[in-house]
């Protein structure tokens, strides 16, 4: 690859999806297009990337950027805002609300791991207000990933990341080498493909997002507007989960950071994230 | 340090095991089979177990089984690590007191990920 290609390719990533890519770790950017090439039946990256500036299919185009962002994802990845999520967030959520159904997102969900750690912390949750019901959606950029996370089915290796061995006992059923989630979880989860800098206003309220492994490699202009986006969906007691590491001091006007430092903010400092004792 | 006892019949397992274990920070004592490793616990509990399922003499369910039972022997952390790979053998493992289980083939990221599990790290 030349320093022409990559920055073709810096140029592609930041337009369509607002992602910064790691042009200083070529080697990364390889790894991830090489698979594409194949899929695609070029002979090399260099190949792809020929017909990428001959053809400007908007197709290919979309296949590289989704192949450039696609990020490193594990089950309960951050264990303590999992924890959290199951041990205060979700009871006090459920002891607000009568009627209304709890509704989850994961905005940036890759190959599933992160909704189903989600799925299965709210049914772990045992302080729920009776009846309580929740509503658990899944989005990423890229179509591939969506299609593995809707399957449900994962490797050896992938199950053995994060997951308690517990959890894969009651949630999972094994089929040969793999394992499923089980359909009583699946069957609560809808998917859909979304690109975090498209309108976001027509999604709904939603009273917890997770937005994680993203801002980190997020362009810095968009990183705002993306948060700003998320925040508006959420009611006033509702949650945005980011990664811990994440630098928040740009959106310290609309987010809080709520105590344990697992990465959850609040979007209004006064409502408590536990449930009162 | 923490200790760890690492029980396989497969010299090569141990190696590879010994040295990611020792990179996370574990002192390690190896053991070929279920007897050999209750002998070892008898004379020091270590904080934790890396065990092995099919072995000769003693397998591995058995030893857990009769280290429950000893003295002390509710200590140590216990983290399977089998081809044994069924839902059957998984629960039977739980059910003699296993804190976490490894499906082989391992890495060192699974072993560090299920020995943070286990409350290890």
């Amino acid at each position: 690859m030349t320093p022409e290609d990559m920055d073709l390719l810096a140029a592609l990533g930041r337009a369509r999806a607002g992602v910064r890519v790691e042009t200083e770790k070529p080697y990364l950017v390889e790894s991830r297009l090489s698979p594409l090439a194949r899929r695609e039946g070029y002979d090399s990256i260099d190949a792809l990337i020929a017909a990428l500036r001959a053809k400007r299919e908007d197709r290919l185009i979309w296949a590289v950027v989704e192949a450039l962002c696609r990020s490193d994802t594990a089950f309960f990845r951050g264990r303590e805002a999992f924890a959290q999520l199951r041990d205060e967030v979700l009871p006090a959520l459920s002891h607000r609300r009568s009627e209304a159904p709890i509704r989850l997102w994961s905005a940036a969900c890759a190959t599933g791991q992160e909704v189903y750690s989600l799925a299965i912390a709210a049914n772990e949750a045992t302080t729920l207000a009776t009846g309580t019901r929740f509503e658990f959606f899944g989005s990423d950029l890229s179509e591939r990933s969506l299609e593995k996370a809707q399957a449900g089915i994962y490797t050896q290796f992938e199950v053995q990341r994060g997951l308690p061995i517990r959890m894969l006992i009651k949630y999972f059923e094994n089929q040969d080498d793999t394992w499923a989630i089980s359909p009583r979880i699946r069957q609560m989860v809808r998917w859909k493909r979304i690109n975090l800098l498209s309108d976001l206003s027509v999604m709904g309220r939603f009273d917890v997002i997770l937005l994680r492994g993203v801002l980190r490699n997020m362009d810095a202009s968009l990183r705002a507007k993306v948060v700003q986006a998320l925040v508006a969906l959420l009611p006033a007691d509702g949650v945005l989960a980011l990664d811990p590491e994440d630098d928040v001091s740009e959106f310290d006007d609309v987010l809080t950071a709520a105590p344990g430092g697992a990465g959850i903010y609040l979007r209004d400092p006064s409502v408590r994230v536990a449930a009162a004792a | 340090m923490k200790t760890c006892l690492v029980v396989d019949d497969s010299r090569v397992i141990r190696k590879v095991a010994r040295r990611v274990l020792e990179d996370i920070g574990f002192e390690i004592a190896e053991a070929a089979d279920g007897m050999e490793a209750l002998a070892w616990c008898r004379a020091a509990m270590p904080d934790a177990v890396l065990l092995d399922w099919n072995m000769p003499v003693m397998n591995g369910i058995d030893f857990l089984r009769q280290l429950r039972r000893e003295p002390g022997g509710a200590t140590p952390k216990v983290v399977f690590c089998t081809v044994e790979n069924g839902p059957d053998h998984i629960r039977a493992a739980i059910e003699a007191g296993a804190d976490e289980y490894i499906m082989k083939p391992f890495d060192g990221d699974i072993i560090e990920a299920k020995f943070a599990e286990a409350g290890l790290l």
